[in-house]
């Protein structure tokens, strides 16, 4: 069985769990199916890249004589009145936070092995992810005409550029892949895969709704990063 | 396939919870991604409102690792292989933020002079 996890032996709690499961001699992940415990590697190094995207913008914005642009006033927009600061970055913001509610509602619903709901509910995050990149593209699109450039901008310090575009497209990049992976998934949910236990076209592993968790973390994954790029990059 | 099955329902194999959870933290990343937003349209200067901005992150962060990704419920063995390196890139952080200061002062005494 793929996912076997070690059989009926005692697996002890806590710190002395942590220890005997590291020290076991064979896999250290109890408990855990394959696919996810490599998803969750991947994310760690995944982490490692926005965290060093983010660091270095600390470090060009710190080490910078010049004024770095208020994000506040750069990325207001108005609506006929008075321009609102930061508005589209808000609403995108609770766009992907609505995604991610959805998308564990997808997971719970696929452990309780209900196929149309759970395809419904991928389906509704994929659309939440659609429409984010699709409000990015409008937010670069505004800053292109306000002249901001990877060299350059009207503002102040020209690494707020370069910066900028490279955080948020990698971002958006993410955002966009998961976009396709969710499909793919909701795909597979649709034709039963997971019931049938049909194997995959790459991995020839058998179909579970792990996957859909497993999905679920990637997709939590490109949230959590948000949060990060929100908190350092708009608000800062 | 019977014993399979059996796990697949349990908590250890398949992460399934009551939905009441996933709603409270739902509605709570809610209220947090409003109050930061609310650090900006308020204007908030200085300390105040940098710690307001990492605390709230912190949180939601916290929260949709712990719950939405379900570390809360798994094993530590899995816990710390992931979290715990994420950690030490606050010591990269301490080095640049060192670098950078001293970045910036070189840069305010030679720019001042002029080539």
């Amino acid at each position: 069985m793929a996912t076997d996890s070690g059989g009926s032996v005692a697996q002890p709690d806590g710190v002395s769990g942590f220890v005997s499961d590291w020290a076991s001699d064979q896999r250290a992940f109890k408990n855990v199916p394959w696919g996810k415990a490599m998803m969750w590697i991947f994310l760690l190094s995944d982490t490692f890249i926005f965290g060093c995207f983010l660091l270095s913008y600390m470090t060009v914005r710190m080490s910078t004589t010049e004024t770095w642009p208020n994000a506040s006033e750069v990325f207001a927009l108005s609506f006929g009145g008075e321009p609102i600061p930061l508005i589209l970055i808000a609403i995108m913001t609770f766009i992907l936070i609505t995604s991610s509610g959805t998308m564990v509602m997808a997971v719970n619903y696929g452990y309780r092995k209900a196929r149309a709901k759970t395809v419904m509910w991928l389906l509704l995050t994929a659309l939440f992810g659609a429409t984010f990149v699709g409000m990015q593209a409008v937010e670069w699109t505004k800053l292109i005409e306000d002249g901001v450039r990877p060299w350059g901008n009207p503002w102040g310090a020209p690494q707020f550029g370069s910066t900028f575009f490279m955080i948020t497209g990698f971002h958006g990049f993410h955002v966009s892949v998961g976009v396709l992976f969710l499909l793919i998934v909701a795909r597979k949910v649709w034709r039963g895969d997971f019931d049938t236990e049909k194997r995959g076209f790459f991995t020839s592993r058998k179909g579970r709704y792990e996957i859909v968790e497993t999905m679920g973390l990637y997709w939590h994954f490109v949230d959590l990063v948000w949060v990060f790029i929100f908190a350092f990059f708009y608000l800062w | 396939m019977a014993h399979a099955e059996a796990q697949a329902g349990s908590h250890d194999i398949g992460q399934q919870h009551p939905l009441g959870i996933y709603f409270k933290i739902w509605a709570w990343l809610f209220v947090l991604s409003a109050a930061s937003y609310a650090v900006d349209y308020f204007q908030l200067e200085g300390a105040l409102r940098w710690s307001l901005i990492l605390i709230f992150m912190m949180l939601k962060a916290g929260l949709i690792v712990a719950v939405f990704m379900h570390m809360m419920w798994e094993r530590l063995a899995l816990l710390y292989a992931i979290v715990v390196p994420p950690l030490l890139v606050l010591v990269f952080v301490v080095i640049m933020a060192l670098e950078s200061d001293y970045t910036f002062e070189t840069r305010e005494i030679f720019f001042a002079i002029g080539p």
